[in-house]
């Protein structure tokens, strides 16, 4: 990777957006740097499409300022802003074809008849929509709109690239696809794109950067290793990835204490002699020899391929406990519902939170 | 299942004399202003003479100008109007239920009553009746039906295109001529062609708002004086061509509202 971060050319700074009593996004303040990939993650309701449409100035925010590229971009009408949205709805314009769509941004450009054709057919090209020019939007497949939609926004040349739930409506595998798609495509044309999304493994696939917003408010920001290794608190990591939640307790030798095991987690900034909550990974959990760990049975095995997530009735939790076991290699023959194991926490990557 | 056999075969009997009793008075009218004789009772060969005689009686010429004249200017100013009515209620994030019990309340009401109501208003302002109070008159209802026709498309119109033109760039005129209206013109010509054919065949509030005198009397008026003397084959041409356009815009205009829903 050679991304070249530069400056900030998306400012977000300290912005409030009410509707009504509901506070839909609440001083949050965000620096979005030149050729991210950058992904807004967060539950329904959370505000990420209020913050979204914001920057592309649908909304006008309660208070704080936007700032494209040092301008303030704050109340400034849609149209005047050097930066595009690309649709949940896709939103093409039924009663033009793929080619009229693409050329309808650089018409309202007054560009010259000449130009505008050349870049028509420059995107079309780009984005394998040749063969479908001269379609009506109702003529076309989900994925097939969704390129066109990506394709009208993207021969703009914006500043930054606005993306609205995009891959949402189409199915699994698609949309695995075109998540490798959108991103060969912004290392291509070299556009700055923040990307609304309730997929955490879209957000983690795709992006530079994710930022988790709950209530108006970022939790977390940070690269995709950062927010799945080391979330910051305990709803981040619940919301990202497959998470054990275990209560226990932090004793005064600043060990955790579970189920009669001490473990030497990162306690850093928690209290001593009080209780705790640990989070581990799947993959932070392992089969260890009858005798030694945590005992537990079986309940559940769930197959996929390399490796299968099995799940654990102990008397830590209520809930089974999710455990990775490798396919290949020791611990297969056992992981069998109805067999009592023993488990093991990798201390070193299991996280304490205190709330 | 004799019994089901039975249940369905009155339930078609009932049909055919119900659409029998509806349509077959029409289709004699039809067929009798083809009649060589004028005589209601015999057939005496396929002749077009009415028709022929319609065109030289200058005062049906004279009535058939005037509805002419009333639909088209009750269309424009209605089409406009309604479709500006439909797309501000739809656009409102409130929602009034008073506005909207007004804009469809002349859907409803009945045309004796509005007919009185506005003769009354227009004697009570002095205003000198004609062409002109027809038209108003025309229009307060055919508003109502081109509003409802606009506002059923835009059920279902989806408001991110014209954010979407927005955002590529276009001001909210340009967004309105490019892309509104162009997506919502069947059904604005769909209502168009429905308030033409209601504002062609309406009789009472015409009636009541045109005034005194034969100059502003309309085709549905001219009928029912000529009427009055008998059923002439020419009434049956006049009224086979009246319904003819009628039929027609009604036609076109479930035709665009049907294949606009299909796309």
């Amino acid at each position: 990777m050679n991304i070249d971060f530069k400056a900030p050319v998306l400012a977000v700074d300290t912005v409030v957006k009410r509707f009504g009593k509901t506070v839909a996004v609440n001083g949050l303040s965000l620096d979005i740097r030149e050729n991210e990939f950058f992904a807004l993650l967060g539950p329904s309701g959370c505000g990420k499409t209020t913050l979204l449409r914001m920057i592309a100035g649908f909304e006008v925010p309660d208070k704080g300022r936007i700032r494209l590229g040092g301008i303030d971009i704050t109340e400034q009408a849609p149209e005047k802003r050097p930066l595009n949205l690309m649709f949940q709805s896709y939103a093409l314009f039924p009663h033009m074809t793929v080619r009229q769509n693409l050329a309808y941004g650089l018409e309202m450009e007054r560009l010259g008849k000449t130009e505008i054709s050349a870049r028509v057919e420059e995107m079309l090209k780009t984005t394998d929509l040749q063969a479908l020019a001269e379609r009506k939007p109702a003529e076309l497949s989900g994925g097939q709109k969704q390129r066109v939609a990506l394709a009208r926004a993207l021969i703009k040349r914006p500043k930054v690239l606005l993306l609205d739930e995009p891959l949402g409506a189409l199915d699994k595998k698609l949309r695995e696809k075109m998540q490798l798609e959108l991103k060969r495509l912004q290392n291509e044309v070299g556009i700055t794109f923040i990307i609304v999304t309730h997929d955490q493994e879209e957000a983690l696939v795709m992006a530079d950067r994710v930022a988790v917003l709950k209530d108006g408010s970022i939790l977390q920001c940070g690269t995709p290793e950062e927010v799945y290794e080391r979330p910051a608190n305990r709803f981040v990591a619940g919301f990202i990835g497959v998470m054990n939640f275990i209560e226990g307790e932090i004793g005064s030798d600043a060990l955790f204490r579970v189920g009669g095991e001490a473990l030497a987690c990162d306690l850093e900034g928690l209290k001593r002699n009080a209780t705790a909550v640990l989070a581990a990974r799947p993959e932070n959990i392992s089969l260890k020899p009858t005798g030694a760990g945590i005992a537990g049975t079986i309940v559940d095995v769930a197959y996929h391929g390399l490796d299968r997530q099995i799940y654990v009735k102990t008397a830590l939790s209520p809930a089974p406990l999710q455990v990775r076991v490798a396919a290949i290699g020791p611990g297969v023959a056992a992981a069998q519902t109805g067999a009592i194991v023993s488990l093991g926490f990798d201390a070193a990557a299991c996280r304490i939170f205190q709330d | 299942m004799a019994n089901a056999l039975r249940i369905k075969l009155a339930g078609r009997t009932i049909l055919v004399l119900v659409f029998g009793f509806l349509y077959l008075p029409i289709a004699v009218l039809v067929l009798l202003s083809f009649n060589q004789s004028g005589l209601p009772t015999t057939w005496s060969g396929f002749s077009l003479r009415w028709y022929v005689s319609l065109a030289g009686n200058s005062d049906i010429l004279h009535a058939a100008w005037n509805t002419l004249v009333v639909a088209i200017f009750a269309t424009l100013i209605a089409t406009v109007l309604g479709t500006m009515l439909a797309i501000g209620m739809e656009t409102r994030k409130r929602k009034s239920t008073p506005l909207e019990a007004l804009a469809f309340a002349p859907m409803v009401i009945p045309d004796i009553v509005l007919a009185v109501a506005l003769l009354t208003l227009f004697s009570r302002l002095n205003v000198t009746m004609g062409l002109h109070t027809i038209i108003v008159s025309h229009v307060i209802f055919d508003l109502a039906f081109v509003c409802s026709v606009v506002r059923a498309r835009l059920k279902n119109f989806d408001f991110s295109i014209v954010e979407a033109s927005r955002d590529l760039g276009a001001s909210s005129f340009t967004t309105f001529w490019r892309i509104t209206f162009p997506v919502l013109l069947p059904a604005v010509v769909a209502g168009a062609l429905l308030a033409f054919t209601l504002s062609v065949d309406e009789f009472i509030i015409a009636f009541f708002t045109s005034g005194a005198g034969r100059s502003s009397i309309t085709l549905p008026m001219q009928i029912y004086s000529m009427i009055r003397f008998g059923v002439t084959p020419e009434i049956n041409a006049l009224a086979t061509i009246v319904m003819g356009v009628s039929a027609a815009a009604l036609l076109i205009s479930q035709w665009l509202n049907k294949e606009q829903m299909t796309r």
